[in-house]
């Protein structure tokens, strides 16, 4: 009977995992289950449940950290990473809520990412057990630590097939004081993708330190909630500045001039709408998800456009670019083959991978949801995951390659 | 120090294993010649030596790949090596082992404006990646004090920082890809110009892993627009304490400099000195805070700066003018090094880390400490994130001075450690921190990372005897001890 273990304390995590290893039992590891549609389906006897592990244990706004339990759901610590006048610089995507050990575990990151990194660079230690069933930590609170090998990279983006962390500690950062959206609205008539690209890959090299750049396409821009991005009728393309009061407005006046070289509509978007666009584009709010599979793709940022029209050549869908052009989210018509060889034979010809992020149960199961390794790696890959976890007791078959 | 017992073996095989990589390295890039050798009997931490058993200079990664495998193969241990700037004896050579050294593979291979990235082999260095972009306003961010000689690739494998980590990170935030070679002789790419390769992140385990889980053949790093201007304050304080409260508040203040550098009074006498920096000679602490970015935000920023260091007691302050006038700010501390070089026989480099707020607290006890060892020691300090490098200051050639800097040095990071902090923040384990491992990591912790170490080489035949003072076996390592029974927490939850 698959039955469910809710552990309150770090200590009955380790005692639920050290049960599971020697009945060779598997587990679903979960928070709050925001992400389980996230990866393969998981077929497991018995689910852990660790959202009761909640609550920030330490949080020092002035050593730029805050530590807490692997439960502590996303929400509780947005609000006292603000009150504190603080972030997550890697803008982590707050529609899906969840917690913050599932948004590690996922590896997710928002727009701010081109700048800042990702959430793999914003774990500076955590606690955890192994699916051996042995307590372990790595890293600590500070940046600067080359201390041992970085299992902080390890487990971000494992998706809980590794250890189960019970503690992590993260790194915050000042809020900017002002931000500012350029946004180039283009002409209706046409499709301006690749003089997107452009105009991104000039505010990019600029020294005005960059926050965001994503291109919405026309169609897909007039579901925003923000007028000035929905009204025109065309695509815009963002670029975010922020800093201090009087930074943020000259980069903004700076980008302003920058971007008319490439559209000749370009205004300003203040707080607001600034917020509202790019909590849109962090949420990839615009894309049609009736009918559709949605996938993921990494790739050098100018090539983008043409990654996008090239699949878009083969298969029904739209397109919305983030990271410069070099994340590019596809709502594609739903298809047993999810497109899949399509897709990964386009990313692969410029490098890049492709991952499946929304797709029904019976497709992520057929279809690779990550992007597949060369042998060499997926050999690696799948010992790293024998010295965690030697009986594939966590998370089994959630990605795949490696499980 | 204990190094692992060399395998009499392989020692009695040299000259077949020299043939070997002749056949593999044409030319005179097989180094077998006793005095020759001597050239690479260390790295940066000089005080342990050991000549090679061989030194090979690969010009490609095929041959880096045939090398290994013939080692592989043959049971033969390999030391990676880049420029040999290292500070914690990573590439301190073996008697046993082949030390393979990265420096011909020095070409820049692609330069990439559109997607600001740009490909070099490991043996090119660091400041040659922003020579080779400065003129169109790039740069590569991590900048070691080392970063004229030290090489990309040695960077990737210590995850090398430098003085502008606090706003722009180290190494590891800085890379997109690289290939690599694997103890097998398998050459595997990791990321690329995209960002966040998909997997298990390989490349975040290789970053910063002391060439334990391959070589490096290939870096993709990411460039930096030049920020349009960039101006610095120099503060002095009376006390430590006052030049820590200044720290503290401005990143309170929610500002992140380009840089904010620190030097205490020794480290202050000793570098003005040396380049007669204008350095205020009556203060306790000296900061160098720098701003970087338009003129607007620059001034704006400064301007904050200076209130918060008055309010917190400093007695110098003062901007600069004229760009000469900031290097010169900047001439001390990056010629701290070689000053205290000049003040003492021997000096050697701590690198702890420490939360920002135990500053003070770690300064007066490492005074104590320089009693209780009876050696003088010097601070620098990446004061920004808390990243401390104490210079012990102390003369080889008197019987017994060696022994007691290790020992005060051993005991500085044990401190570290105590007060919330780590062992190395950015020179590394290698053989100098290893053995103090067990002050920050269990065995389980450690067992765990060197299961890591496994997966990527099952014999150990990758730089062995570093980082981890003991090497247990792989096999020893995957034995899983199940604890059968009952479920042993009836009170847990369940539904």
């Amino acid at each position: 009977m698959a039955d469910t273990l809710r552990p309150e304390t770090a200590v009955e995590v380790l005692d639920a995992v050290k049960w599971a290893a020697s009945e060779e039992t598997t587990l679903e590891v979960v928070g709050l289950g925001s992400k389980r549609g996230y990866g393969r389906p998981v077929e497991a006897a018995h689910t852990l449940d660790l959202s009761a592990l909640g609550g920030i244990t330490t949080y020092e706004p002035s050593e730029l950290y805050l530590s807490c339990r692997a439960g502590t759901p996303m929400a509780e610590i947005t609000a006292a990473v603000v009150e504190a006048g603080q972030m997550l610089a890697f803008e982590p995507p707050q529609a899906t809520g969840g917690t913050l050990a599932g948004v590690i575990a996922c590896n997710l990151s928002g727009p701010r990412r081109i700048m800042a990194g990702a959430a793999r660079d914003h774990l500076l230690g955590f606690n955890a057990v192994s699916g051996r069933g042995e307590e372990f930590k790595s890293g600590g609170t500070v940046v600067k630590n080359v201390t041992g090998f970085d299992l902080s990279k390890l487990m971000a983006g494992s998706f809980g097939t590794l250890a189960v962390m019970t503690d992590l500690t993260i790194k915050t950062l000042p809020r900017p004081e002002k931000v500012r959206t350029v946004l180039a609205r283009w002409r209706p008539d046409g499709v301006y993708d690749r003089a997107a690209m452009k105009a991104m890959s000039a505010a990019l090299g600029s020294a005005h330190e960059v926050s965001a750049a994503a291109h919405v396409p026309a169609g897909l821009a007039q579901r925003s909630a923000v007028g000035r991005v929905s009204g025109p009728g065309g695509g815009v393309t963002g670029i975010r500045v922020d800093g201090p009061a009087p930074s943020a407005e000259h980069r903004a006046g700076e980008l302003v001039g920058l971007m008319r070289e490439f559209c000749t509509d370009v205004e300003t978007l203040h707080s607001e709408n600034s917020g509202t666009f790019w909590r849109e584009v962090s949420e990839s709010a615009y894309l049609e998800r009736d009918g559709h599979q949605v996938w993921c793709l990494s790739v050098p940022p100018s090539q983008g456009a043409a990654v996008a029209i090239d699949i878009l050549d083969n298969l029904h869908g739209e397109v919305l670019y983030d990271w410069g052009g070099g994340l590019v989210w596809m709502a594609l018509e739903a298809r047993d083959d999810a497109g899949a060889e399509v897709i990964r034979d386009v990313v692969e010809r410029v490098g890049g991978h492709a991952t499946l992020t929304e797709a029904a149960a019976d497709v992520r199961d057929r279809v690779p949801v990550f992007h597949p390794q060369p042998a060499a790696l997926s050999d690696v890959a799948r010992r790293i995951k024998d010295g965690f976890d030697p009986k594939g007791i966590l998370n089994p078959g959630r990605m795949a390659t490696v499980d | 120090m204990q190094m692992p017992k060399p395998d009499e073996a392989v020692i009695a095989r040299r000259q077949e294993i020299v043939r070997a990589m002749r056949d593999i390295v044409p030319g005179e890039g097989v180094i077998d010649d006793l005095d020759a050798l001597k050239t690479y009997d260390c790295d940066g931490l000089m005080a342990y030596r050991q000549p090679p058993m061989i030194v090979v200079l690969p010009e490609d990664t095929a041959q880096v790949s045939a090398i290994l495998r013939y080692c592989s193969e043959n049971g033969v241990k390999i030391v990676p090596r880049g420029a040999g700037t290292g500070l914690s004896g990573g590439a301190l050579p073996l008697a046993d082992a082949v030390t393979v050294g990265l420096t011909r593979l020095s070409r820049i291979l692609d330069i990439d404006f559109d997607n600001r990235a740009v490909v070099a082999q490991p043996g090119v260095t660091n400041l040659a990646i922003t020579e080779a972009v400065a003129d169109a306003g790039f740069y590569y961010a991590p900048d070691p004090s080392s970063q004229i000689a030290c090489s990309i690739g040695g960077n990737v494998a210590e995850n090398a920082g430098g003085v502008h980590c606090l706003k722009y990170g180290l190494t590891t935030n800085n890379v997109l890809g690289v290939e690599m070679v694997l103890m097998s002789g398998e050459v595997v790419r990791l990321g690329g110009k995209h960002l966040d390769a998909g997997g298990y992140d390989m490349l975040g385990v290789i970053t910063g892993s002391e060439g334990l889980l391959g070589i490096i053949t290939e870096v993709t790093v990411r460039i930096l627009r030049r920020p349009a201007t960039a101006r610095a304050l120099l503060l002095g304080f009376p006390t430590v304490e006052a030049g820590g409260e200044c720290v503290a508040n401005v990143i309170g203040a929610g500002i992140i400099p380009g840089g904010m550098e620190m030097m205490d009074k020794p480290a202050i006498h000793a570098t003005e000195a040396f380049v007669g920096a204008g350095y205020p000679l009556d203060v306790e602490a000296l900061l160098v805070v720098e701003l970087d970015g338009p003129e607007v935000e620059v001034d704006h920023l400064i301007e904050r700066v200076e209130v918060i260091a008055r309010e917190a007691g400093a007695s110098t302050i003062r901007r600069n003018e004229t760009e000469e006038e900031r290097l010169a700010f900047w001439s001390g501390r990056k010629n701290a090094f070689p000053a205290i070089g000049r003040i003492t026989p021997d000096y050697m480099c701590m690198d702890g880390t420490i939360p920002r707020k135990e500053l003070a607290n770690v300064l007066a006890r490492m005074r104590e400490l320089s009693k209780k060892h009876n050696l003088g020691v010097a601070n620098v300090f990446h004061a920004g994130d808390g990243n401390l490098h104490p210079l012990i200051l102390f003369d080889a050639n008197e019987p017994g001075e060696l022994e007691r800097a290790e020992k005060f040095g051993a005991d500085i990071l044990r401190l570290c450690v105590e007060v919330g902090g780590v062992l190395t923040g950015e020179h590394g384990v290698g053989v100098e921190k290893r053995d103090l491992m067990g002050v920050m990591f269990t065995e389980d912790d450690m067992k765990q990372q060197q299961r890591v170490k496994c997966a990527f080489d099952p014999e150990h035949l990758l730089n062995p005897g570093k980082v981890y003072p003991i090497l247990h076996r792989c096999a020893e390592l995957g034995r899983l001890h199940v604890h059968h029974g009952q479920i042993p927490f009836p009170d847990i939850p369940r539904f």
